[in-house]
């Protein structure tokens, strides 16, 4: 079929918004690679507590010892000796723009954040490789006890609430990328929702990793205490290379009897990062934790957010989207884990396949015995949009208990001639045609974020499309 | 004034040849009916003239107003104001009717710098419901996605009502055809006809013609056209079946 679409490069496209670099000076880089010598310069430099190094050293240990994981996606080309572990860019978070060193500041100009932050957000942080370079909390929030700081910073002025909840959720030998997480961690967000309160305001942090072969380890812990709520949106870049880097992060969230935690991800790295995070909450008696997740980005991704259902009533959602182009591998999924009775859980999985990507819906449903009148629904839907691409779906099931309901639907979906033609014969050009019928498969996910990040997302899909076909 | 010329036109399908030499003008303004026996080629036809991929030309002209179009993508012929009515449109789902009719205005009517006015377009899109009447909420279900017959019949006559086309081509040949779909073609053919649109009906069925009145009646077998008449042809058929075509065909063998 002949087109008229431009020929668009997508690396091209990706360099100019989100891929160029900065030219910047580090106050601290650790040498390449991994060992109990890093391990204790990182936790020096941060000048930690004593049993933040020995939660450090039990994590390397775990991380060494621990096979590489074999039945998922493909990482054995990750070279853990070739990637620096800790790249600091300034002295410490700052919360004007104006004191942020000015090569970093233009970064996140470019980026759009600041301007973000004046207009819908409740509060931003933003970090840039290894460290937190800046946070805010607008002042009401904060008024009403609000906490939401780096965590490094956190783990300085809240060391109880830290210690009681750190690594709790994900312990240290969940998983090697977990362990390595905990050997290495740096930056990521900390937050803290009284009793009550109801952040009707997004609070988003903004992940940029700047140099080669760099390795990013952020730990986001956010509680929700009783009856609260909060929404949290992550965002994430990174400039072109051809080597690897590696992005690598924990988060863990704990949302209280009858609290609410919404948390979204649009994650767009470069083509040359490695995207392996553990993201897990516990939700206690009537909470909700949802995790609407992008992922569109990366070279590969191996995330899949959970939830755990810890007591009567609590309900967990997953809406997971992903988008393969060439050379990416999109390995995404969910996990729910009903702990009590009359618990829910909803999975929606969207995925995408173009120019040789694929994607892979992993997930798993967890039923303990005695859990009965629970509800879980699984929905996980895969468009592909040429011969070239490839999905694939393993969807586990542990069902220890009768009186459950389930439902689960799984469809692949091609775009057949018919379909473009179709469309083609209104006037539209192939590759809008392809982009329209992306979007369209992509409407729920999409009506499910803040208009801003609809905005955003709808951009990036199209970003993505661009000379794709021909 | 607009024509659509086919000259001689030789389409394969899948490697077998399906039309063997088709020769058929529409005019701007006029109405004409394509008849025929399921298999003569018919819808073949109409897919040759928007530029299916699938559907190959191995000899033969397909001109409009003046220019040679097989060179030309799906979407520039239906710039050039070439519209198919399709029988089975495809479900396009996540995409309201609304967003995709703006879409495929902006795309024939206007350019990347200059779009239509959401306000204008809403306004427009109001108009041409009213005219077919339409109800309003129909412009926000996704295209075509679980819509009946009769609805995608609506979907296809309110986008020819939209882009205006200069030749539409209405592909209506399955026998299936429900007495209401029809009536919706017909209706809207009658409401959009006019000096500024030609339109070609293809059926099978002659029922339709009970609606419509066509200025000219071809008849096409075998990958060919083999009669042109008044629309008194039509009413003939009506009455006595293809026979009378096959039994002329045989004596000129």
């Amino acid at each position: 079929m002949s087109t008229q679409a431009d020929d668009i490069d997508i690396g091209e496209e990706y360099k100019e918004k989100y891929g160029f670099s900065d030219d910047i000076k580090y106050l601290h880089t650790t040498k390449p690679g991994i060992n109990e010598g890093v391990v204790r310069e990182i936790s020096k430099i941060k000048n930690e507590p004593e049993w933040m190094l020995n939660f450090r050293l039990k994590g390397l240990k775990h991380f060494q010892e621990r096979p590489m994981p074999k039945w998922g996606a493909n990482l054995g080309q990750i070279d853990f000796d070739n990637i620096t572990y800790y790249m600091s860019p300034s002295e410490k978070s700052e919360t004007s723009w104006e004191d942020v060193p000015e090569g970093i500041r233009k970064t996140f100009d470019r980026l759009g954040i600041p301007e973000a932050e004046k207009k819908f957000l409740g509060g931003v942080g933003a970090q840039y490789e290894s460290e937190v370079v800046y946070h805010s909390l607008r002042k009401d929030l904060e008024e009403k006890g609000v906490i939401f700081l780096g965590m490094d910073q956190a783990l300085k002025e809240h060391p109880d609430i830290v210690k009681k909840w750190f690594a709790k959720i994900i312990p240290i030998n969940d998983n090697k990328f977990s362990a390595l997480n905990t050997a290495a961690w740096s930056g990521g967000s900390f937050i803290y929702i009284p009793p009550g309160v109801k952040v009707d305001v997004p609070l988003q942090s903004y992940f940029r990793i700047n140099a080669k072969n760099v390795g990013q380890f952020e730990r986001t812990l956010i509680i929700a205490d009783k009856g609260s709520s909060v929404h949290y949106v992550e965002g994430c870049t990174a400039p072109i290379y051809s080597t690897d880097s590696l992005h690598s992060a924990v988060v863990e969230l704990i949302a209280m009897e009858d609290a609410t935690i919404r948390y979204t991800t649009i994650q767009n790295w470069s083509n040359n990062v490695y995207n392996l995070v553990t993201k897990r909450g516990f939700a206690y008696k009537n909470a909700t934790i949802s995790w609407i997740d992008g992922n569109l980005g990366s070279k590969l991704t191996m995330k899949y957010p959970g939830v755990y259902l810890m007591e009567e009533g609590a309900k967990g959602e997953v809406l997971s989207v992903a988008f393969a182009g060439k050379g990416q591998h999109q390995d995404a999924g969910a996990k729910m884990v009903h702990m009590a009775p009359n618990t829910t859980s909803i999975i929606t999985s969207k995925s995408v396949s173009k120019d040789g990507g694929r994607t892979t819906y992993r997930g798993l449903l967890e039923v303990d015995k005695g859990c009965h009148g629970i509800k879980s629904n699984v929905v996980c839907d895969a468009l592909i949009l040429d011969e070239t691409s490839a999905t694939d779906t393993f969807p586990y099931m542990n069902v220890n208990e009768q009186d459950v309901s389930i439902g689960h639907e799984a469809s692949v979906n091609k775009v057949s001639d018919d379909q473009l033609f179709y469309l083609m014969s209104r006037g539209i050009e192939q590759s809008e045609a392809m982009a329209m019928i992306v979007r369209g498969f992509m409407e729920p996910f999409i009506k499910a974020l803040p208009m801003e990040y609809a905005i955003e997302l709808n951009r990036l899909i199209e970003l993505n499309m661009e000379g794709s076909v021909g | 004034m607009s024509k659509l010329e086919i000259k001689d036109l030789h389409v394969n399908v899948e490697e077998k040849e399906v039309l063997k030499g088709v020769n058929l003008t529409i005019e701007q303004g006029k109405i004409h009916a394509l008849m025929g026996p399921n298999g003569s080629g018919k819808s073949t036809l109409s897919f040759a003239v928007m530029g299916h991929p699938k559907y190959e030309i191995t000899k033969g002209e397909i001109i409009f107003d003046g220019k040679n179009v097989l060179d030309l993508a799906p979407e520039e012929r239906a710039r050039l104001g070439l519209f198919l009515s399709f029988q089975y449109p495809s479900e396009i789902s996540g995409v309201s009717l609304s967003n995709f009719l703006r879409t495929a205005l902006n795309s024939v009517k206007y350019t990347k710098e200059k779009r239509i006015p959401v306000m204008e377009f809403r306004k427009l899109l109001m108009e041409k419901m009213d005219l077919l009447k339409i109800d309003k909420s129909f412009a926000s279900r996704y295209l075509n996605e679980g819509f009946s017959g009769g609805e995608k019949k609506r979907s296809e006559i309110l986008q020819m009502a939209i882009l205006e086309p200069k030749i539409a081509i209405l592909d209506e040949t399955d026998s299936g055809l429900d007495v209401d779909a029809l009536k919706i073609v017909s209706n809207a053919v009658n409401t959009l006809a006019g000096p500024e649109m030609g339109i070609l009906i293809i059926t099978h069925y002659q029922r339709i013609l009970h609606h419509v009145k066509p200025d000219v009646v071809h008849i096409m077998y075998d990958g060919r056209i083999v009669k042109t008449s008044g629309p008194e042809l039509a009413m003939k058929i009506e009455d006595e079946g293809y026979d009378f075509i096959y039994k002329e065909l045989e004596k000129e063998v």
